[in-house]
């Protein structure tokens, strides 16, 4: 069987951490890939620079969602700081199984979208979400 | 000439054979080397025909006598091999024209793909006939290859777009066709075959109503002309487009196909060598057709592999193509209806379709789907299928597909299904 289907994989795709709404977000983004549908709403509460509350709603494969599971469990509690320093590398460890290249987008459009509320969370509250950019495809 | 060496194919023999009326895809398989690598330590199975086909040692051959023979330039050289590679190049484009019976082969302008060609009739023959107010009509199941081109035209020459929708079944509302024809449209381009639904559409109807109305008809042939028998002159199209790649030849290869006086009243798509009679400082004439639209160093190896590729499917006999290929589609559909729990199929009934089944299994997302498919060694494709309006107007983000091709076997769609429960197994369905 394929590797990429690991059981913590798949139980983090059947029952997500995190995964709801916030009543009252201090940072937010919705983003998505075009190409496959993969979308996740990320929501933050921040105060004090650190990330006190987090969660997540979404709809795709299995690899962008259990990827949205695993990021937002990594990122509870830690600063805003220590966020921004996350690569992409980071969240393929955390995801811990291979990731051919074109499943890298699933993979990796949770730390995207995050990197984006928390962009916006700079330029002030509740800026306008715009869908994450994707690539050509065939 | 071109002197390829002819190895001993199942298309010669099944020429040989009188009327071969059916197909022996076993037969087909051995002309494909591809099919004889395994992926995965196991057999592959390639269902993935309406992206790109696989290519018979008959193609691969010619190409690699053109290189390693007469790897000369075309239309130039006062030299033995140049002037066998010009006719190789062009015994390829009466080939090319025999196959979907053109009734001249300086009508056939070759062009990368499918996706070049509209380009071409949408830059050349669009801007100059297409003006302000004008309104073109396209379906919602065009790939993107023919939308996003005339999205671009009309927004230069402020024009509209209008689109016929399709109905539940997958077959076009002709109904909404015949009102959006009063509009009087300056051009009618749509798919002959789709590559999500596989919905064969009635494009003989289709064009006559449009002219009728006045307009000039464009069909996307790219997913015909690899599974149907394709007659330009009984459609009576105005523009007929191809791909060559998804018929066997090779990557890089394409057809337009146009009337005569249409191709001469066009202006010139692109400009360079080759395409021209005389040039001066400041003024150049044009070449006729079809070298007016083919400017520079056109891509000859795949230009005579297609030309093969051609004689490949006509020697087999597209009736014969149809006949297996139809069989594939009502196999697939009866054995993953019934042994795939919860499967969405898309599109009509096998008989109005062609090798290309679409579908969703509850809950999964399409990429899943072929990524543990993959692991079993079936290729498939995922995703939107650059028919994102399509998806839309089925309220999918994404699908999966497999489509056919002759050298396909019921056993590979036992495969899939099988493939299929393992897929829903890993996901504790």
């Amino acid at each position: 069987m394929d590797d990429l289907y690991r059981d913590y994989i798949l139980e983090h795709y059947r029952h997500p951490h995190n995964f709801g709404v916030l009543d009252s977000p201090t940072a937010s983004y919705e983003g998505s890939n075009p190409l496959c549908g993969d979308r996740i709403t990320m929501m933050l509460g921040i105060s004090d620079g650190v990330v006190q509350e987090v969660a997540f709603t979404g709809r795709g494969c299995a690899i962008s969602q259990a990827s949205a599971s695993l990021l937002t469990d990594e990122i509870k509690g830690k600063t805003v700081e220590e966020i921004e320093k996350l690569t992409p590398e980071d969240v393929l460890e955390l995801i811990g199984v291979e990731i051919s290249p074109a499943r890298l987008k699933c993979a990796l459009l949770s730390l995207d979208t995050l990197t984006h509320a928390l962009t916006d969370e700079d330029e002030g509250p509740q800026a306008e979400a715009a869908p994450a950019q994707g690539t050509a495809e065939e | 000439m071109t002197a390829a060496k002819a190895a001993p194919t199942a298309a010669t023999r099944a020429a040989a054979a009188p009327a071969a009326a059916t197909l022996d895809p076993y037969r087909v398989r051995a002309d494909f080397p591809i099919l004889s690598s395994t992926g995965n330590g196991r057999p592959l199975v390639y269902l993935d025909s309406a992206a790109t086909s696989l290519k018979p040692q008959a193609v691969i051959s010619a190409m690699d006598d053109y290189y390693r023979e007469y790897g000369a330039n075309i239309h130039r050289g006062i030299y033995q091999i140049s002037e066998r590679a010009t006719e190789a190049y062009e015994a390829a484009r009466a080939k090319v024209a025999r196959f979907i019976n053109a009734p001249s082969a300086s009508e056939i302008v070759f062009v990368r793909n499918a996706t070049e060609a509209i380009n071409l009739v949408a830059g050349s023959w669009g801007r100059r006939n297409v003006g302000r107010s004008d309104s073109i009509v396209l379906t919602e199941m065009e790939h993107h290859s023919n939308l996003v081109p005339w999205q671009i035209l009309v927004q230069e020459k402020d024009g509209d777009l209008e689109f016929v929708p399709f109905a539940e079944d997958g077959t076009l509302r002709l109904e909404v066709y015949e009102a959006l024809l009063h509009l009087g449209p300056r051009l009618v381009a749509f798919t002959h075959c789709s590559n999500v639904l596989g919905t064969i559409n009635p494009v003989r109807e289709l064009t006559e109503m449009a002219h009728a109305a006045g307009a000039t008809v464009l069909v996307d042939g790219a997913q015909a002309v690899p599974h149907l028998p394709v007659d330009v002159q009984a459609i009576g199209a105005d523009f007929y487009v191809f791909s060559g790649h998804k018929m066997l030849g090779p990557t890089g290869s394409g057809a337009l196909w146009a009337r005569r006086d249409l191709l001469e009243a066009m202006p010139p798509f692109l400009t360079g060598g080759d395409m021209i009679r005389e040039v001066h400082l400041r003024r150049a004439e044009w070449n006729d057709v079809p070298h007016k639209f083919e400017a520079g160093t056109p891509d000859i190896a795949a230009a005579i592999g297609f030309g093969a590729a051609a004689d490949y499917l006509m020697d087999l006999g597209m009736e014969a193509v149809r006949a297996h290929e139809l069989e594939l589609v009502r196999h697939a559909l009866e054995v993953l209806a019934r042994e795939v729990p919860g499967i969405e199929l898309y599109g009509p009934a096998a008989e109005q379709r062609g090798g290309v089944v679409s579908f969703n299994l509850p809950g999964i997302h399409p990429h899943d789907v072929a990524q543990i498919l993959d692991s079993l060694g079936i290729c498939v494709r995922a995703g939107h299928h650059c028919a994102m309006p399509l998806h839309e107007s089925l309220d999918l983000a994404a699908s999966a597909r497999a489509s056919f091709g002759a050298y396909n076997l019921p056993e590979e769609i036992d495969t899939l299904a099988a493939g299929l429960r393992e897929v829903i197994r890993v996901f504790g369905g």
